[in-house]
């Protein structure tokens, strides 16, 4: 069985809300589209995303991390918004895991968007039927595009690579490499929901010196001590400094 | 949880309805059994039952204000099987079917006896669809409150004090009503009524305290660290992407201050149950203003009820939407 999802990695997300303005141009054109702003240019502007970014500041002033969290539908593998739906409108692929919704179906009951913990679903206001990520469905399929562009807007609009897209259900797939050696995890574990896209966690880079690794011991240059030894923290040109 | 206007209605509306018609047949049952002198079955029961009809229809439209496509409605009967929503769709329509072929049967007098139970007691097409609207009726409470029970997120509904409290709640305006409406039609009857209503008035007071007694020490299971899976005590949303509102804004939150909801639920708990309760005990004997009174205050009570329960609901959803900025 194949489950798609997207793996998104914290440690590289920057914040630039390109996979959103990417996320919302791709479906407002697609099948899931038209995705119409109201009061677009005014005062309270409202609309339709399937997809976005929040900050949040973790620690407190001066140890404080600054989080950028892309957030979209997980397409759970035990989705709570499927069975509540009273006309089968909203459902989920077996063939691929991605969860949809039937607009022609969709009554705009709003029911399943209170099943859902992490508030993924939006009604449409101009259309009255629910709406959410689709993990670009028409777009992953679509063979006049080339191979490299079969991915999700997001994925194809990420400048810093933070969006992997793949079959979790594959273990040598990148996304399973990338939670099972990254410490990938889901949101809110405690549901059961088992969403299918997966978060990197943050990560320092740390590379442990030896200090025997700081200088070279088998420096030929250095052999004739004819200099002074530099000091630790002064330049260290091999040829000027040689001691 | 933004308590919507059309969802407090119907489910009020239907709650009396429902209520209401458990007690007709209540009333006839006593009377077969001869524990209660026969009231005018054409004026009590038929009347009644339209009466239960009229709350069912306004509930039924009320209900359709909360749809995007409501001229799609029919769609949702079809997942029964899995979605409470889908359920309710069935047994409303078919409880408003069984009400109406009840009240029927009694407007036109029409008392054949099928069948007799040992006792000498006769069985007549009325007693058959009495006994069917009254498993309908039951069915239906839970139908509608296992819509909201079932959603395990919801840690305020999920719990069995809300199919109770449904229960009992319509059950309550339910009897108040016929009591009001007995003091018309059967005052031979009401104060058998208006003192069953008082009954259940009072086990929906100790139910609804149960669950408010509930709710104020619920822990929420979800926090800032599960819903973004950062373990650290202290994470603050610095934006949550957008400045206008969203759906998420809108639907997930009731956006009064706190000082409204506490007014709100001080204003149910007096209306809909000691104030309806000294109501009902001084229009005993029949006092059909007093009877009335008692059914407005208790259903205007139910709204505040409704509403409250919707407004006391917190999302985990919420948890992604705290700051604009
Ligand atoms: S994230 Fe929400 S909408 Fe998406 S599959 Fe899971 S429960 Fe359903
Ligand atoms: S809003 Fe649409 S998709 Fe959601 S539960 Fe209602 S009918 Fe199903």
């Amino acid at each position: 069985m194949t489950q798609l999802a997207l793996v998104i990695d914290l440690n590289v997300c920057v914040g630039c809300q390109a996979c959103v303005t990417s996320c919302k141009e791709w479906n407002t054109a697609g099948s899931a589209g038209p995705m119409v702003d109201q009061n677009p240019y005014g005062a309270d502007p409202t609309g339709t995303f399937f997809n976005r970014v929040q900050t949040f500041e973790v620690g407190e002033f001066p140890n404080t991390e600054t989080v950028h969290f892309p957030k979209s539908c997980l397409h759970c593998e035990d989705p709570p918004c499927v069975p509540v739906c009273p006309t089968g409108a909203s459902y989920k692929r077996k063939e691929d895991g991605i969860v949809l919704v039937d607009y022609d179906k969709c009554i705009g009951c709003k029911y399943c968007s209170w099943a859902c913990p992490y508030g993924a679903r939006e009604l449409d206001e101009q259309q009255q039927v629910m709406k959410k990520c689709t993990l670009c469905v028409d777009r992953i399929y679509d063979t006049s595009m080339t191979e490299d562009d079969r991915k999700p807007s997001c994925v194809k609009a990420c400048p810093t690579s933070a969006r992997l897209f793949g079959d979790i259900h594959d273990p040598q797939s990148a996304v399973s490499i990338a939670i099972r050696e990254s410490g990938g995890y889901p949101l809110m574990p405690e549901w059961g929901t088992h969403p299918a896209n997966h978060y990197l966690p943050r990560r320092k880079t740390r590379i442990k010196i030896h200090e025997d690794e700081l200088e070279r011991a088998d420096n030929p240059l250095k052999v004739d001590r004819q200099l002074p030894r530099p000091a630790m923290n002064e330049p260290t040109l091999d040829d000027v400094t040689t001691w | 949880m933004h308590p919507a206007f059309s969802v407090i209605l119907l489910t009020t509306l239907i709650g009396a309805a429902q209520g209401l018609f458990l007690a007709l047949f209540t009333a006839q049952s006593y009377a077969a059994f001869k524990l209660l002198p026969q009231p005018d079955a054409h004026a009590f029961y038929g009347q009644g039952s339209l009466l239960a009809l009229v709350l069912l229809v306004a509930g039924l439209g009320a209900s359709f204000f909360h749809l995007g496509h409501p001229e799609r409605a029919w769609r949702s009967a079809a997942m029964w099987r899995t979605s409470w929503l889908s359920r309710e769709v069935i047994v409303l329509p078919a409880f408003m079917g069984v009400v109406f072929l009840y009240g029927l049967a009694h407007w036109l007098n029409w008392h054949p006896v099928l069948t007799t139970l040992p006792g000498e007691l006769p069985v007549d097409p009325t007693a058959i669809l009495g006994v069917a609207g009254t498993l309908f009726a039951f069915a239906l409470f839970i139908c509608t409150a296992m819509i909201y029970a079932c959603l395990k997120f919801l840690s305020e509904w999920h719990s069995p004090l809300t199919v109770i409290n449904y229960i009992l709640l319509g059950g309550a305006s339910g009897f108040t009503l016929a009591a009001a409406f007995a003091s018309v039609t059967a005052p031979e009857l009401v104060s058998f009524l208006a003192g069953w209503a008082a009954i259940i008035t009072l086990l929906g007071w100790i139910g609804r305290s149960a669950s408010l007694y509930r709710n104020a020490r619920l822990k929420p299971k979800s926090s800032l660290q599960t819903a973004i899976g950062i373990k650290h005590p202290r994470i603050v949303q610095k934006t949550q992407g957008f400045m206008g509102g969203s759906f998420n804004t809108r639907e997930f939150f009731h956006g009064q201050p706190v000082a409204v909801l506490r007014a709100v639920k001080w204003f149910f708990v007096l209306a809909v149950f000691p104030l309806p309760l000294l109501l009902l005990l001084s229009g005993m004997q029949g006092r059909t203003g007093l009877l009335v009174a008692a059914f407005a205050v208790q259903y205007a009570g139910l709204l505040a009820e409704r509403w409250f329960f919707f407004a006391q609901a917190n999302h985990p959803q919420n948890l992604y939407y705290q700051s604009i900025a």
